[in-house]
């Protein structure tokens, strides 16, 4: 690992003066960014420890619920207010990474984590997200892991996050810090499609830091799950996952959110789907025709294909849990 | 690190030179980081960052206490837990497996949580309470969760072991240690390339319904 400058920042404003600066990056977790340092995709001259921070909060609010950027994946995962409000965040949350790396995980870093494509983390490799220009080692080579919606010619790589999955489905808000004060942006607009800057992975700008997510009350938490379909039952990115939130009335869903993960490079809300479930009865054949409306964009590459037929599929399971109808 | 001990000579010979090699890219870089240290920490002082401040080839103080021993250390900024457990602490139980966060060989508590000790850097758990794998028993009075993983065979070669056996304590602690299925989602940070997965499970399930504390 390349050596680098370590400080503690002890307010919001010595970590926002300080990221101002090329090659600085805020650690806070760690489990990510230490990683990419140890393989040398991301070698940072300065590291920025925020986690003395007062960010750890997670907090009622009179519209919602607050969580720090520095509230921990464990925590969140467990807290009763989550779990009572928007149980979806913590079933995320939960099929995510391992226990131990959830103990270090925080929500701010959670939502800045790279893609796991093996092209971006071999740095033998080209790759336009780790080294703009160099071409894309997925897009003609191994790439069953990799997206089938809103690639570019540039990148196929997906988002690995659960986390982020269940908060574009519950309709977040993402609460930001800069040189010119605080500004929120919605979850789903967080993250962006590759397009011809597959290296900017989000719309924090430079010098900006997350300071924490709020999620407005709904009424889906009797009826949501997140459904998550990996190489093996645990501990692994996901081929498809899909957060699924309904508010059923008397048999009659008078509003759905669908969100999909493993399929892009962003949380992937399913808004034509949604739309097409409101006011319908929650049975398996509605929830199946949402699932192939869902569909209609994707697009598979050599090894991926079997994601169009898994997709849908996983979105009908994920409702029918989320129904009570398994 | 038996090996070493017996190839001495060329282990000595190999050490010396790459010492010098080292010491001269150290001379080299320290004069840099003279010219460079004013500047840089006038720089961090305005700026409101606390006064801790690691120069680029400089080591940072680490107060860690470990097993009950408190330690002050002197460490790179780039040093991980896990190295400075085995290489400065000479706590070798700590195993380094993957070494980036996959496989769990290397998970410690940090104030009462595990985490991967691989991904941790140190300075940033100055002030700390680690515990490792040789701060379990008591004395020679072996912890119940490690009586467990001997009695119901829990590993095969043992490598993966002390990263289990401080997983599983702490999977009962979370209270995560309910049923199968459920130990098995909470332990699956923690991979056994024997495959011992079912005697671990045993050994855990031994542990919980023992009621003894943990």
């Amino acid at each position: 690992m390349k050596q680098f400058q370590y400080t503690r920042a002890v307010s919001q404003q010595s970590t926002i003066d300080a990221i101002a600066k090329p090659g600085t990056k805020i650690i806070a977790g760690g489990t990510n960014l230490v990683d990419l340092m140890k393989r040398g995709v991301t070698a940072p001259d300065k590291l920025v420890d925020i986690n003395n921070l007062p960010l750890k909060n997670i907090t009622s609010t009179k519209t919602g619920l607050h969580i720090g950027a520095l509230a921990l994946n464990s925590v969140v995962s467990e807290n009763s207010l989550v779990l009572q409000k928007q149980p979806l965040l913590s079933m995320a949350l939960k099929a995510g990474a391992s226990p131990q790396l959830r103990n270090m995980a925080t929500v701010g870093g959670n939502m800045m984590q790279r893609t796991r494509c093996a092209y971006f983390f071999d740095v033998s490799m080209p790759c336009n997200k780790r080294e703009p220009g160099t071409g894309c080692g997925a897009m003609g080579g191994y790439n069953r892991m990799h997206a089938i919606f809103g690639a570019s010619e540039q990148c196929i790589a997906v988002h690995p996050s659960d986390m982020c999955v269940g908060l574009a489905a519950l309709d977040a808000t993402v609460i930001i810090a800069g040189k010119k004060g605080e500004r929120r942006i919605q979850f789903i607009d967080f993250h962006r499609l590759p397009g011809d800057h597959p290296e900017q992975d989000n719309h924090l700008a430079m010098g900006e830091m997350i300071i924490g997510v709020d999620i407005p009350d709904n009424n889906f938490a009797k009826n949501s799950y997140y459904l998550k379909i990996r190489d093996r039952q645990s501990y692994a990115f996901a081929l498809v996952s899909v957060a699924a939130a309904l508010d059923i009335s008397n048999g009659i869903i008078k509003q759905a959110r669908l969100a999909m993960g493993g399929v892009a490079h962003k949380p992937w809300r399913l808004f034509d789907a949604e739309k097409a479930l409101a006011g319908k009865a929650a049975t398996e054949e509605n929830f199946k025709q949402a699932a192939q409306i869902a569909m209609r964009d994707a697009k598979g590459y050599e090894y991926n294909s079997f994601k169009i037929k898994m997709a849908p599929a996983v979105i009908a399971e994920a409702l029918k849990h989320a129904a009570g109808l398994v | 690190m038996e090996d070493t001990k017996h190839h001495t000579e060329p282990e000595c010979e190999m050490e010396a030179k790459d010492n010098s090699r080292r010491n001269f890219i150290k001379q080299s870089t320290l004069l840099t980081a003279i010219a460079l240290t004013p500047g840089t920490a006038v720089k961090a002082a305005g700026m409101h960052i606390d006064e801790k401040i690691a120069e680029a080839f400089e080591k940072m103080p680490l107060k860690m206490e470990v097993n009950g021993v408190a330690h002050n250390l002197s460490v790179e900024p780039r040093a991980t837990l896990l190295d400075i457990l085995r290489e400065q602490l000479d706590l070798t139980g700590t195993k380094k497996g993957c070494d980036h966060g996959q496989c769990g060989a290397c998970t410690v508590h940090v104030d009462g949580h595990r985490v991967n000790s691989c991904l941790t850097l140190g300075v940033m758990i100055s002030g700390k309470k680690i515990t490792t794998i040789e701060g379990l028993a008591k004395g020679d009075e072996l912890h119940p969760m490690q009586e467990a993983f001997l009695k119901h065979d829990g590993f095969q070669c043992g490598y993966c072991t002390p990263g289990q056996i401080m997983s599983a304590v702490s999977c009962i602690r979370e209270g995560h240690a309910n049923s199968e299925m459920e130990i098995r989602e909470y332990m699956s940070g923690n991979i056994c390339r024997c495959g011992a997965y079912p005697n671990i499970v045993n050994a855990i399930q031994e542990v919980k319904e023992g009621g003894q504390p943990v």
